[in-house]
């Protein structure tokens, strides 16, 4: 009996039944239609196997999506909880793994893949290169990552969630405060899911460095690959930082070793401190991406040239340098002296000027332009406002004295919302319909878009601009309730609506991909925005090899020079085109990991050593194949160029 | 004088227009009762004013750009220049911020030695030290010198600097009276040092800040200042009328749950000190004179790994 309690929920709730309901019915519902359509195979052959860096980019964004979406639910459950005073609508344990998830689900399971689905669609069309360094592994990446999530997910019906907060400090997510298997689910699929994220790093390292096409130099490279360039960079250094952390807290907490205990020499703040060596660079792996979007999407609709390019680089590198020095600035409060708090405090501070560099840079690249409003245009246009309060209450939060003042309250929960929505969520929602017509062939609905945009800032500004006040109130963060006398309610209530309303704005972008899948136009151009870089020059929607000939290149915007220059960019005659050729082991190895993952949290021993045997079975079987890829013929190049020519 | 004179004014500015907002009870941040908070929420106010201009300056140009360059504003045949970039813009483009947070710099270092330090205007008293420490879900503090222990309540003595000693029994809490000043943790492996001073009697709120688990929503505690006399009053009454602490009833105490307020002759400090880990920092009450010198370099950097 005691070995099933330990997958029993230590908290059910009629919530969580109805979500084990719903992810039961979800799961017939999906095999059902798969068996009665006969997709099967299709589903096989042309995604589960897939290398294409376009449609594993897809299913990041499927995988973002859905995140996005249960995160959301979170978010709207606690606002809900806090919205009154005393509430009963949810207990304290529930509302602790709400917050904790909503943490985690946000930046590692939404934001994440928002940004690798940009950077596995864009990034190779956007230097002429027909795929990435390692196919195969950018296929591995994408399901590490899938199976972490889910495995996370699962948390909530299988065992219990992680309920330390997403920063699971020690020793509370230690075995002594934290006796569910919520915490081992933390350590494991966020290593999972880590795990897939490293090796997506040193795969667009290296496809950057490498498959540029001729004549792009590195001073050459459009704005959102050069933010890829820095992002990764960083993820190959703080990753593995984030990697040893896990380890060493699975082995507190499963092997009784003593890192962050209270007694036998372990130091629980050695927790924090490692966290956020991995947790402050984290942001800038989200951020700088987003602002790379932004430029692009700046430049397209200001039809100008991005202002400042040089700085522009010169700006994401040196962020990339202080988004390591600043650490500390977590907890000021932890008592290391005015000393450390005031070398912290500039570093931090310092971000500001760069970061400063790049607004500057967008608002001149606006001048003299000639301003085109359509959805990307827009949400790029209230990113700047937004953030830059965000931006400045940073720079508030930065001193470290008053910081003790602000330090664990709702000031800072207002604070990285107004940064990570804004910029980031936003980036992301612009990108996702400037993208959209080269994905799908067909444009998402201006006017939905528009109203969506206008719509998530006014719940946005709701939500977020009461809570800097409450936090000056005395509201800390975390908080599952608080007394009527406390004064916070009217605060929170006007949250919530802020709340409710951001999340109508979420379900009209769902009702645009709908409306948008039924009845807009298929007959678009390859470049609908006329834009200025050269992923709009491939043919919509994207052949498999992506570029017949590879382009040559002169400038950053390589497509608006062949626009306006006359330069051409298809010289030559076609040849033939190695390309990878698909496999299933990436999703086979991501499934016995998923396995592995799941019996390490319940300390099942046997399954564990299978499953790892098979890990290492997979690798051996690729080290010993013979797999040198395919040719796609001249003949079939041809073909294929004639037909999408003619659609 | 000048600069003060700007401080006053955007101080008595922002915390108009904040306690406008806020339907005229002053935020507790910025209602400050001390010396320490004062100085937190002045440099908040003129953190705030600062960076509204950069908001005001920001806002304007993009409302400017957006007005001024429109499509639907220009010929159809207009063509947008082509403009790399200009030295002396982005000198100003970095110039500016440059000074910007180099002023803020010098002011976040300036408050970092006076908040960690014995509060201005108290130097000459004599601090109360207070051992304050938390478990799940509960504030210990101990009066070493008076020999007396509560539990979630504190009286302090108003006009007299205040010297809490914060440690932790179970998970990393913070330990803030938002009043008086900011928070500052408690942990299971060191004994941290928070420097406070009330200036007019009255009742704070005080809590836990940072998240330690199922109860943390009702892990506060109530703070009363009161004159020196009355404070005096109350410790000769405590220890005619409490009970003493004993092991035995401590260990009872730090059983996860919540209590209400409780009063204890003796501290806990006796059978169960506080740690003595690698952060250590020194035993103030065995050198009061020295402590407020060698606060500033507590922690990591006296310490002997």
């Amino acid at each position: 009996m005691d070995f099933f309690n330990r997958f029993a929920v230590p908290h059910p709730s009629i919530a969580i039944y109805a979500s084990m309901a719903a992810i039961g019915l979800t799961l017939i519902a999906v095999i059902a239609g798969l068996t009665y359509f006969k997709k099967w195979g299709y589903l096989w052959r042309e995604w589960l196997t897939t290398v294409d860096h376009k449609r594993i980019g897809i299913m990041y964004l499927l995988s973002a999506l859905l995140m996005l979406f249960r995160g959301g639910v979170d978010a709207i459950m606690m606002r809900a909880q806090l919205a009154v005073p005393e509430n009963t609508l949810l207990d304290a344990q529930h509302y602790n793994e709400i917050f904790t998830t909503h943490g985690i689900v946000m930046i590692l399971f939404m934001a994440m893949p928002f940004i690798m689905f940009f950077m596995n669609f864009v990034v190779p069309l956007q230097i002429g290169a027909r795929d990435v360094a390692f196919p195969r592994l950018n296929a591995l990446s994408f399901w590490l990552f899938f199976m972490g999530a889910m495995l996370f997910n699962i948390s909530f019906v299988v065992g219990g969630s992680p309920d330390a907060g997403w920063t699971s400090y020690f020793p509370l997510a230690g075995n002594e405060f934290s006796e569910s298997v919520g915490t081992n689910y933390y350590m494991i699929a966020i290593q999972i899911a880590g795990i897939g994220t490293l090796m997506t790093g040193i795969n667009f390292i290296t496809t950057i460095l490498k498959m540029r096409a001729p004549g792009m130099t590195l001073m050459k490279m459009p704005m959102f690959t050069w933010s890829a360039l820095i992002a990764n960079v960083i993820i190959v250094f703080a990753f593995p930082v984030l990697a040893v952390l896990l380890a060493m807290g699975t082995l507190d907490r499963q092997f009784g070793t003593n890192f962050f205990t209270m007694d036998n020499g372990g130091m629980d703040m050695l927790w924090a401190n490692i966290f956020w060596v991995w947790g402050h660079p984290e942001v800038y792996i989200l951020i700088l991406p987003a602002f790379g979007i932004y430029s692009e999407i700046i430049s397209t609709f200001a039809r100008r040239n991005l202002y400042g390019y040089t700085s522009m680089v010169g700006s994401m590198v040196i962020i990339s340098l202080l988004s390591f020095l600043v650490w500390a600035h977590h907890f000021f409060t932890m008592g290391q002296g005015a000393l450390t708090n005031s070398i912290f405090s500039i570093t931090t501070m310092a971000i500001a000027v760069p970061t400063g560099v790049k607004i500057f840079n967008w608002l001149l690249t606006l001048r003299k332009g000639k301003i085109v409003f359509t959805t990307p245009m827009l949400y790029s246009m209230l990113f700047i406002p937004l953030f830059t309060l965000g931006g400045v209450t940073g720079v508030m939060l930065a001193m470290s004295a008053a910081d003790y003042q602000y330090h664990n309250t709702m000031f800072l929960v207002a604070h990285f919302h107004n940064v990570i929505i804004p910029g980031v969520v936003y980036a992301m929602l612009a990108g996702l319909h400037y993208y959209w017509p080269k994905m799908f062939g067909f444009m998402l609905n201006e006017r939905i878009g528009k109203w969506t945009a206008w719509l998530m800032s006014i719940g946005f500004i709701l939500a977020f601009m009461p809570m800097y006040i409450s936090g000056l109130d005395g509201q800390a963060r975390r908080m599952y309730t608080y007394s009527e006398s406390a004064g916070f309610g009217p605060m929170n209530m006007v949250s919530f609506v802020g709340a409710a309303i951001m999340a109508i704005s979420f379900v009209l972008i769902v009702y645009n991909i709908y409306y948008s899948t039924r009845y807009e136009s298929r007959d678009i151009s390859n470049d609908p925005w006329d834009a200025r870089t050269l992923e709009w020059s491939t043919h919509t929607p994207v052949p498999e090899y992506n570029f017949a000939i590879l382009p040559d290149v002169r400038s950053n915007e390589a497509l608006w020079d062949a626009k306006k220059n006359g330069h051409v960019l298809f010289k030559g005659e076609y040849e033939k085109i190695h390309m990878p050729n698909n496999s299933g082991i990436p999703f086979i190895m991501s499934c016995i990991f998923f396995v592995w993952g799941f019996s390490f949290i319940f300390s099942l021993w046997i399954p564990v050593v299978v499953t790892t045997l098979g890990i290492f079975g997979c690798m051996a079987l690729r080290s010993f194949e013979q797999d040198h890829g395919r040719y796609i013929s001249v003949k079939e190049i041809e073909e294929t160029e004639t037909n999408l020519r003619g659609a | 004088m000048y600069k003060k004179g700007i401080k006053v004014v955007l101080f008595s500015v922002f915390f108009t227009i904040i306690t406008v907002l806020a339907g005229c009870e002053p935020l507790l941040v910025l209602d400050p009762k001390g010396p320490q908070a004062e100085r937190q929420a002045s440099d908040i106010l003129l953190s705030i004013g600062i960076m509204s201009l950069i908001v005001i300056a920001v806002f304007s140009m993009l409302v400017y750009m957006l007005v001024k360059y429109r499509a639907s504003k220009q010929r159809p045949d207009y063509e947008p220049p082509h403009i790399e970039g200009n030295l002396w813009v982005e000198v100003i483009m970095v110039g500016i911020p440059v000074l910007i947070v180099a002023f803020l710099s010098y002011i976040s270092v300036q408050s970092n030695y006076i908040v960690e330090a014995k509060p201005k205007g108290y130097e000459d008293t004599k601090p109360l030290v207070v051992y304050a420490s938390s478990s799940n879900w509960k504030w210990h503090f101990s009066y070493p010198e008076e020999g007396i222990e509560t539990v979630n309540y504190l009286y302090i003595p108003t006009d007299r600097a205040l010297e809490f000693k914060l440690y932790s029994h179970g998970p990393i809490t913070s330990f803030w009276i938002p009043q008086l000043g900011g928070q500052k943790y408690a942990m299971a492996d060191m004994v941290t040092t928070l420097h406070l001073a009330a200036d007019v009697p009255g009742e704070f709120m005080g809590r836990n800040a940072n998240f330690s688990g199922k109860g943390f929503a009702e892990n506060t505690f109530n703070v009363t200042a009161m004159s020196q006399d009355e404070f005096d009053d109350w410790v000769k009454e405590v220890k005619e009328t409490a009970k003493p602490i004993t092991e035995k009833k401590f260990e009872e105490l730090l059983e996860p749950g919540h209590l209400g307020q409780q009063t204890y002759t003796g501290t806990h400090l006796e059978f169960s000190p506080p740690p003595t880990g690698h952060n250590h920092s020194e035993e103030s009450t065995e050198t009061p004179e020295t402590e407020s010198h060698t606060d500033s370099h507590d922690g990591h950097e006296s310490a002997g790994h």
